[in-house]
């Protein structure tokens, strides 16, 4: 046994030299138009042999370690705990998400523009992320190509106004119920295909999608985007030092205030709040409904729902469609606060962000991915000069997430309905 | 005849391609058919298959060996060695573990892996694309001068003689060797497999190794093909082998190479005749159509939904 172990702890200390010393060590530079072979710093090369002989040591004493692993205490103390009873839960759940509102209204007013800005962000993903949410977290269906519905959105508001000149609000319902047919069309032919397939089917369509708006530059302007897309007006309200738009007043003057380039950034991110509040209601009231029960039913096992009478693809329809209009409502958001767009933003990456935020926070539990957007637009930005491994690290947390816990940090809870015996 | 000539020339161009998508092929089918998951990193292991080859050509350079053959050589082994070892690497790390559960989990745990490796090789080479040297140059003319000539380079020969070479040693290795042997037979049932006494295991992690030594033959061979290399360079390659592998039907390696050839000649006729950027769309688009028609593809078998 120890031997065996040891020849295997040594194959996997070479295989780690193996595959990091190449890539690592030797770095390819442009000498010209040649290209030379560069050495890399002695840290990286220590720290490669380091990497393999922690791999060689936990390799040769694995049973022992995972085996005292299991025994370690408990470090987390509430652990034994009792959950708390489902009626007392519901309603600290309830304080806190007031709390948590009320605070997001007054908050823009005392931070700086900076932060509002990426505040709106955050909440354009949080928007996306409760849209994959249904799709992923609560049917069960893989979708990679989400990032399309976010680009048909986005490109509906600009279009329409480049074209026909429709302001936000005109634009928004137009955008997310375009999307939501974009989800309905794809999704009608899709849903029959089992989740893997699916999973690819997608990712064709949104891979598609982006370059035919790449290529089609007479209608989209190709790689160089659309720009110029207004804000939104508040009841005719512009938020400009001057009105654009004939007919318009503008807002400082209409309340005899100061004008200031803040007015409008606060204006977008309290839009896209209560856009966001509105998505969080309104699919946390389907999630009780018969359909949000449907679709639980149908990710859980396929076959006795069906044998149940559910209709397959109705129900998968109707969670495709509903993800796609809310990428739609984030989508008209994101363009006018961007005031320009072009395919760059919608790519792979970012329906891979997006999933990242969901299979993070817990699949279907909605709390666990609205922190879950917040921590993973907010901790690049803190560490700046990390940023680089943003994407590495995304890429390894879902892997270990997967292994570990797959569930999420914060796991789905069923909601319970209690029916009580009549008299 | 000059309509003749162009048309030979997008289908030499597009069996060139075609070829090399199978060979990439090969690697998602084979994984496919023994654990049923989509090896999304398999494109990433082909990029870092052909980033190894255009380091060791580099460094044999700077040493200053010349000739062809030998570079070739050491750059296609040093290319399979590292593939070869990401590919068990990845297997080990992020698809063991996950194993056997619920089918979205290996594939999200795949896609995880596919973007830390696409940030691994961005992070330590540079997200620049690096141009690859063209050490087989030459080739061919046909026709007249003064009008279209068909052009048939001597990379494209080295394509279709490697490609050759390699297909027939995996049929005869599938079909001849006691492993191959264990392969089929864990495609067939793993669970059975695993009672008759072969290390189930042992041959899952061999199926990743052969995956990705292929990928990375592809890899240099497509690296020189195309004069550069970048860090996004497996993901469009992964997808297109991936239809490949579906159009052919998925599971099926003889389907992989038919797959791959027909999505080469497709995709270049398309360049050739309509619009190069238009070439995707319809790759992407002939996989939804085959996975709404025939999800079994050409050569697959039709899979009994068991309760």
């Amino acid at each position: 046994m120890a031997t065996h172990n040891l020849k295997h702890a040594l194959f996997c200390a070479i295989v780690t030299v193996v595959i990091a010393y190449p890539i690592l060590g030797l770095n390819l530079v442009a000498q010209g138009t040649e290209i030379g072979l560069e050495g890399a710093t002695p840290s990286t090369i220590i720290s490669i042999f380091l990497a393999a002989g922690i791999v060689f040591f936990f390799q040769l004493f694995r049973d022992s370690i995972m085996g005292n692993l299991g025994k370690l205490p408990k470090l987390n103390p509430l652990s034994g705990r009792e959950p708390m009873p489902a009626e007392k839960r519901a309603k600290v759940e309830a304080w806190v998400l007031t709390g948590i509102i009320v605070l997001a209204l007054f908050w823009p007013f005392v931070v700086s523009r900076g932060a509002v800005d990426l505040a709106t962000l955050v909440l354009i993903y949080i928007m996306l992320a409760l849209g994959l949410n249904v799709v992923v977290g609560l049917a069960g269906l893989l979708d990679l190509g989400y990032v399309a519905f976010y680009a048909v959105g986005a490109y509906t508001f600009a279009l329409l106004y480049h074209y026909f000149g429709f302001t936000f609000w005109m634009a928004l319902p137009v955008g997310a119920l375009l999307a939501a047919t974009f989800g309905m069309v794809l999704g009608f032919p899709v849903l029959r295909l089992r989740g893997d397939y699916l999973a690819i089917v997608t990712l064709g369509f949104g891979e598609i999608i982006r370059i035919l708006l790449n290529n089609w530059t007479a209608v989209t302007g190709g790689p160089n985007g659309i720009g110029g897309i207004p804000d939104p007006t508040l009841f005719g309200m512009e938020f400009g030092r001057r009105v654009k738009e004939e007919g318009n007043t503008s807002f400082h003057e209409t309340f005899g205030i100061a004008y200031s380039g803040e007015h409008k950034v606060i204006f977008l991110y309290l839009i896209a709040l209560v856009l966001a509040v509105i998505t969080a209601l309104v699919i946390r009231r389907l999630m009780r409904m018969p359909v949000g029960r449907a679709w639980e039913a149908l990710r859980e096992d396929e076959i006795a729902a069906r044998s149940l009478g559910l209709s397959r693809t109705a129900v998968k329809l109707s969670a495709f469609t509903i993800g796609a209009f809310f990428a739609g409502f984030a989508g008209t958001v994101f363009a006018s606060k961007q005031g320009f767009i072009s395919p760059e933003s919608f790519v792979f990456l970012e329906s891979a962000i997006i999933l990242a935020i969901v299979v993070l926070g817990g699949m279907g539990s909605q709390i666990g991915v609205i922190l879950a957007a917040i921590a993973v637009t907010i901790l690049p930005e803190l560490a700046r000069e990390f940023s680089d491994f943003r994407m590495l690290v995304f890429g390894a947390a879902m892997v270990l997430m997967m292994v570990w816990r797959p569930q999420g940090l914060m796991p789905m809870r069923r909601i319970p309905i209690a029916l009580n015996r009549q008299e | 005849m000059q309509d003749l000539l162009y048309f030979s020339q997008q289908l030499v161009n597009g069996l060139t391609i075609g070829s090399t998508y199978a060979l990439i092929a090969i690697g998602y089918t084979m994984v496919y058919g023994i654990i049923g998951m989509i090896n999304f990193a398999h494109g990433e292991i082909y990029m870092i298959g052909a980033y190894t080859a255009l380091i060791a050509i580099t460094g044999l350079a700077t040493l200053g060996v010349a000739w062809l053959p030998v570079i070739l050589l050491v750059a296609l082994i040093c290319a399979v060695i590292v593939s070869s070892s990401m590919g068990w690497a990845v297997e080990r790390v992020a698809y063991r573990p996950v194993r056997g559960r619920h089918r979205l989990i290996p594939l999200i745990s795949a896609i995880g892996m596919s973007i830390f490796l696409q940030n691994y090789v961005h992070l330590a080479q540079g997200s620049r694309n690096i141009g690859f040297p063209a050490l087989i140059d030459g080739g061919f003319r046909f026709g007249a001068p003064e009008s279209f000539q068909l052009s048939l380079s001597y990379m494209q020969i080295t394509i279709f003689i490697t490609t050759l070479i390699c297909m027939t040693l995996l049929s005869l290795f599938i079909s001849r060797s006691r492993i191959g042997r264990a392969c089929r037979a864990v495609s067939q049932d793993l669970g059975m497999a695993n009672l008759l006494g072969i290390d189930t295991n042992r041959i899952i992690s061999a199926t990743f190794v052969i995956g990705a030594s292929l990928a990375a033959v592809a890899g240099l061979l497509l690296g020189m093909y195309y004069g550069s290399v970048d860090p996004l360079f497996g993901f469009i390659a992964g997808l297109k082998a991936f239809t490949a592998a579906v159009l052919g039907g998925i599971g099926s390696i003889p389907g992989a190479m038919l797959g791959g050839l027909i999505l080469g000649v497709s995709e270049s006729m398309t360049s050739g005749y309509l619009s190069g950027e238009y070439k995707d769309v319809v790759s992407f688009s002939l996989l939804i159509l085959i996975l709404l028609f025939k999800p079994t593809g050409l050569l697959g078998k039709p899979e009994v939904e068991k309760i």
